[in-house]
């Protein structure tokens, strides 16, 4: 379990981060979000004792971070933020330098690197020195590198950043195969990714806490949650009629041919009734669905509140 | 776990050009000084003394280069922050990159024996004498190496690690010098006169060089590389994430 009281970090009169206060459970794929310059990168600096803290502390199984540094890095794979590696190395070089030193040697060393090379799929460039690697490759030796160990804790910075569709979709499904006692932790600004491989969000903006819950607790914080979304075919017809009906409490233009109506919190869908006055009322309709909720709205509001 | 560390460092000076490069200067200048500049033949005397007398100079340029990458690469490639999250301390990795570049270096010296082979030809050297001094030449590589790993983790440019300690080690080797030690005189007591004198490299290495391998001379050398070795771990530690 990690514990994190009171973080403070601040260079020179600028406050990175401003007394976070977290825990984190084993079992828990915390999705670490918040704008650029939030404090999240300078969070898992300190988390891996990479950054000392200014004050407050960092308490991982009962250790403290700063009483004991290396203990806890050996429980921790870190993947630093554009997967930094020594550049003239080549991708087995580089997985055996990073296996020795996590402490493994013969037989259990050539198997941990043979198994995180089939799991990341490194086989074709074993050989290739990594600065001749593409982003996407490079971004999974670090992955590797971070993972040889079977970490209890793993801490990725922003492990999908610059890597296409596929790669992304490759580097979630790595992340939700692990074990389920792991804690991981990922940075991230892409709010698809929360939903898509974590089980708890924290939103953290101007180096403070904002938003700590799970994805789906993250949705119904939009506005849109719930809402239902009416696409027209052609212009949007006169809609009064849809702001009378019960339990209807606002109608959004999205854009010139879709609508998003909003129900009261009592409701716990508008669906039905919406479905029929659209037959009543003879719309030509394209598409109608309920909304989950806008995370990029909820972010919005969250981190620019804070920061206002 | 120091091992593993020089074993990563030393193979990436031989998996770059770095190390053959350095080598391959090395030993065409240290020829050149020593046939040309230094007269081996024309001396009349089977020594290696030319040889000696160019290192320190040699040295002055040839270590800083070597050493300007060290940590200046580490932190501008942002490698460090994956070094110093692994279970090491920075205390090993400063010792390990240390050790390992030492090793060329002493590598790069060893491969100068056709020299020796050339005096122990054409005459009857004192090879206790010889073997003092290449001893001498390795503890002076070691010291402007730990100058040179110090001013390395102070800037991550390493154009500006390189200069930086070209000057400091070029005060080291001048110190000693007439040239300072006349300026200074009737200025300063004897005992700065004295203390100013006693830090230079060249002095020491001067002594060994010829033959006097004395316990003080060499405990000045390992005193040197521990001091900025130190202040190397303490820059590393301190501004590791600038």
């Amino acid at each position: 379990m990690i514990q994190i009281k009171n973080l403070i970090k601040r260079f020179g009169d600028f406050v990175a981060v401003d007394g976070l206060q977290l825990e984190v459970k084993p079992g828990d794929i915390v999705g670490f979000l918040g704008p650029n310059g939030a404090g999240k990168s300078t969070t898992m600096k300190m988390l891996t004792g990479f950054l000392p803290p200014t004050s407050g502390e960092i308490v991982i199984d009962g250790d403290t971070l700063s009483k004991a540094p290396l203990k806890i890095k050996r429980k921790i794979g870190y993947l630093p933020e554009g997967a930094p590696a020594y550049a003239d190395m080549t991708v087995l070089q580089f997985l055996h330098f990073i296996a020795q030193v996590r402490g493994f040697k013969g037989k259990d060393k050539k198997q941990r690197i043979k198994d995180v090379v089939d799991k990341v799929e490194l086989q074709d460039v074993l050989n290739r020195p990594i600065e001749n690697l593409s982003k996407g490759f490079k971004r999974r030796v670090g992955l590797a590198q971070a993972i040889i160990h079977d970490p209890l804790i793993l801490i990725l910075d922003e492990p999908t950043d610059g890597l296409d569709p596929n790669q992304k979709h490759q580097v979630r499904k790595l992340i939700q195969n692990l074990s389920k006692d792991k804690i991981v932790i990922i940075s991230t600004h892409i709010l698809e990714e929360v939903t898509a491989v974590c089980n708890r969000a924290v939103i953290i903006a101007s180096g403070k806490k904002v938003f700590d819950g799970t994805p789906k607790e993250l949705q119904e914080n939009s506005k849109f949650h719930n809402a239902v979304t009416i696409e027209f075919e052609g212009d949007k017809p006169d809609i009064s009629q849809l702001k009378l009906a019960p339990g209807v409490t606002d109608i959004v233009e999205r854009d010139q041919h879709t609508i998003s109506v909003i129900g009261h919190e009592s409701y716990e869908s508008l669906f039905p009734q919406i479905m029929d006055l659209v037959h009543l009322q003879g719309w030509h309709i394209k598409a109608m669905y309920n909304e989950v909720g806008q995370l990029d709205d909820v972010f919005r509001s969250l981190t620019t509140e804070e920061a206002a | 776990m120091v091992g593993v560390i020089f074993k990563r460092e030393f193979s990436s000076f031989f998996a770059t050009p770095v190390a053959y490069v350095f080598i391959f200067m090395f030993l065409m200048l240290s020829g050149v000084f020593t046939f040309f500049f230094g007269n081996l033949f024309e001396r009349g005397q089977a020594d290696l003394q030319p040889f000696f007398n160019f290192l320190p100079w040699l040295y002055l340029f040839l270590v800083p280069a070597m050493a300007m990458k060290s940590w200046a690469e580490e932190r501008k490639s942002g490698s460090i922050e994956l070094l110093m999250t692994l279970p090491i301390t920075t205390g090993q990795a400063v010792v390990g990159k240390f050790l390992a570049s030492w090793l060329v270096l002493g590598l790069a010296l060893l491969l100068t024996f056709p020299l020796w082979l050339t005096v122990n030809y054409l005459g009857q050297p004192d090879n206790g004498t010889i073997l003092a001094a290449y001893l001498g030449g390795w503890l002076l590589a070691g010291a402007f190496l730990a100058v040179g790993h110090c001013m390395s983790a102070l800037s991550k440019n390493q154009i500006i690690a390189f200069i930086l300690t070209v000057v400091v080690c070029f005060a080291f080797v001048l110190s000693g010098t007439p040239i300072v030690l006349n300026a200074l005189k009737g200025f300063v007591p004897s005992l700065v006169l004295d203390t100013v004198a006693s830090f230079s490299f060249m002095l020491h290495f001067e002594a060994i060089s010829k033959g006097v391998l004395s316990l003080t001379d060499i405990v000045y050398f390992v005193v040197s590389m521990f001091a900025w070795l130190t202040a190397c771990f303490l820059i590393v530690e301190y501004k590791k994430a600038d």
